[in-house]
């Protein structure tokens, strides 16, 4: 049975990692962080600043967590500027987990929704035939290319990089390339996790095709663990009844796609 | 025969006798229909003000041993949004909470669920006091009064005070309310708390200072119930700690009419409400009781 803590514990940052200008890494070790399952968060805490929700990143070294964090806000961006030494809290894991099924399948990822993508690489069954799908604007923006193709060594596998501006991989958006891809291959079950009108687009393109699709959902957190209620979405709480979804549910989500709660419960539209 | 769950809070009649406690989960129409799909009597709103509420940074809410500290800052839509949310509701028993400092606050929030189904008011008396500093609104009686009065003059439906353990002793918030005409009363809030991380040697709620809920404030609530029911003819719903069927009996025998149930939600889920009332069904079979109304109080015998 996994142990789940509802207390944060510190962590001293061990190593940081750059992947773009505005992406980082930062190594702990957690030994209970280290085996989370993919699509499952922790609540991080940069001590004076904020706690924020964050998948856990896949670290080779055994006893090894980490997150990997976008800078974008004022609680991101002071994240992002701790250094090795500094200490955060960790509280979790939460929520449930990706259900991976046999045969081929398709990773849609952007930005650092590829985490849990990267996570469920690591549990992909040995005869899974992984395609992973990585977006993003452009050139420098790529990252994460070479973990996915160490994380599939042993599977059967393709990572695609796609970029907007078509400075690298594949021109275009991942849902484009995607949606090609999909003309010719026959996908047994897509898993996507990123901006939310890049996971609509994709669970609309599986639904319509009959695959099984799977999304990893952000919503506004606080606890946690299913008390304050501020990242419901319908019905669900994402933090206790996801953060992993299936199509079918989404697509008779009247909010998946279109609106998200803002701190004081307020709905949203993205 | 199957016992019959139903309870009355005074005016307030509910199919079930364990209800969702204000700030649980509360903000939106398709959970609350979730939950009493589920098995709650009523769902009480999150506590809503005039305007709409941020609240604090995180963390706003963590477990601790015995149950969880949390300072939200009482983020809410505020009641214009949420009365127009419940507009539709025709099913759910809805009781919404309402906080405020002065009683115009409260008179233009229950002014906005004119058109709604409210199954009652409950009225948050913990609210920081404009004028005192480090007070709440419960520790000043007089304004209790005023406040609980003037939302009885202006709302159709009945109205709840729901105390904590604030400065001054509680009963005499508890008799405010009643001289204001308050219909029931909601005994306890959050009691206040704090936590410090060692390693850092910081307050881990943002705010420092919050409330402790949870196994952990149980026995505390019992009493409060105990002592306000042998105190005052006024119906008492209990709430603070209650998980299991036997912890919501507790209440009952203490002398409260009905429980709400809060942070058991974080641990048992929402499955908590169908087993509080299978578990108490079956005790009522067991024990031969047909209604709930025959257990309320029963502590008060010895
Ligand atoms: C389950 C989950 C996993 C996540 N994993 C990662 C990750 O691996 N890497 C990463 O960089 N980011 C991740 N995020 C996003 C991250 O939690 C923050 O939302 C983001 O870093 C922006 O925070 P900010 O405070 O700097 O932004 P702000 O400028 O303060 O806010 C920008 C937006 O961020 C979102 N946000 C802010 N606070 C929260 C909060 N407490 N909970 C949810 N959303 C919030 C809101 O949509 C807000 O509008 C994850 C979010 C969730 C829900
Ligand atoms: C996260 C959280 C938020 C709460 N928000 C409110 C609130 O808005 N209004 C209110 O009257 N009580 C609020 N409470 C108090 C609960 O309604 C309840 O009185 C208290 O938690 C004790 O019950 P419990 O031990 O079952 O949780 C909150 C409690 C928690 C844990
Ligand atoms: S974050 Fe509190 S219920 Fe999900």
């Amino acid at each position: 049975m996994q142990s789940v803590s509802k207390t944060p514990s510190i962590r001293i940052i061990e190593k940081v990692i750059d992947e773009t200008p505005t992406v980082r890494t930062f190594v702990i070790s957690d030994a209970n962080l280290a085996d989370v399952l993919p699509g499952q968060f922790a609540m991080v805490w940069i001590p004076g600043v904020n706690e924020l929700p964050m998948s856990v990143m896949v670290i080779p070294e055994k006893g090894k967590a980490a997150f990997t964090v976008r800078k974008r806000g004022v609680s991101s961006t002071a994240l992002y500027d701790l250094k090795a030494g500094d200490q955060i809290g960790v509280r979790g894991p939460y929520g449930n987990a990706f259900d991976i099924k046999d045969g081929k399948i398709a990773l849609v990822g952007g930005g650092t929704g590829l985490v849990p993508l990267l996570r469920l690489a690591k549990f992909a069954k040995p005869t899974n035939d992984v395609t992973i799908l990585m977006g993003s604007k452009s050139k420098d923006e790529v990252f994460f290319e070479d973990a996915a193709n160490q994380i599939l060594q042993n599977n059967k596998h393709q990572v695609i990089a796609c970029t907007e501006d078509g400075s690298y991989g594949e021109k275009g958006f991942v849902t484009d390339v995607l949606a090609k891809l999909a003309q010719t291959t026959k996908f047994d079950a897509i898993y996507t996790c990123g901006p939310e009108i890049m996971m609509h687009k994709v669970v609309q393109l599986a639904n319509s095709k009959g695959i099984f699709v799977q999304a990893s959902l952000e919503r506004m957190m606080k606890c946690g663990i299913g008390i304050c209620g501020s990242c419901c979405m319908d019905e669900v709480m994402v933090c206790h009844d996801g953060t992993v979804f299936d199509g079918e549910f989404l697509a008779n989500s009247k909010e998946f796609g279109h609106t998200h709660r803002a701190k004081s419960g307020i709905l949203e539209n993205y | 025969m199957t016992p019959d769950l139903s309870v009355s809070i005074g005016p307030i009649s509910l199919g079930r006798p364990a209800m969702l406690a204000s700030g649980i989960l509360g903000i939106s129409m398709e959970v609350f229909n979730r939950i009493y799909r589920n098995g709650a009597g009523a769902v009480v709103s999150k506590s809503l003000s005039k305007e709409p509420w941020e609240g604090y940074a995180n963390p706003t809410i963590v477990g601790i041993k015995g149950g969880y500290l949390n300072a939200v800052g009482l983020s809410n839509p505020g009641a214009p949004y949420f009365a127009e949310m419940i507009k539709p509701n025709k099913d759910v028993p809805i009781i919404v909470s309402l906080v405020g400092s002065i009683e115009d606050e409260f008179e233009f929030m229950v002014k906005q669920f004119e058109n709604c189904n409210v199954t009652a008011y409950e009225l948050n008396l913990s609210c920081p006091h404009v004028e005192k500093v480090g007070l709440e609104v419960g520790d000043d009686p007089k304004l209790v009064t005023k406040i609980v009065s003037r939302v009885k003059s202006v709302a159709k439906a009945p109205v709840i005070g729901k105390v904590g353990l604030g400065t001054t002793n509680y009963l005499d918030t508890v008799k405010a309310a009643i001289d204001g005409g308050a219909d029931a009363i909601t005994a306890i809030n959050t009691i206040r708390a704090m936590g410090i991380d060692v390693e850092t040697q910081r307050p881990i709620l943002s705010h420092k200072i919050g409330g402790l809920s949870g196994p952990a404030i149980k026995p505390v609530a019992v009493r409060c119930v105990y002592e306000i029911a042998s105190k005052y003819d006024i119906p008492v719903i209990g709430c603070g700690g209650i998980s299991s069927w036997e912890d919501a009996l507790e209440f009952i025998f203490a002398g409260a009419s009905a429980v709400q149930v809060g942070s058991a939600v974080g641990d048992r889920w929402i499955d908590v409400f169908s087993e509080i009332n299978d578990g108490i069904a079956n005790y009522m079979k067991k024990k031969g009781y047909s209604k709930m109304s025959e257990m309320v109080g029963l502590a008060k015998r010895f």
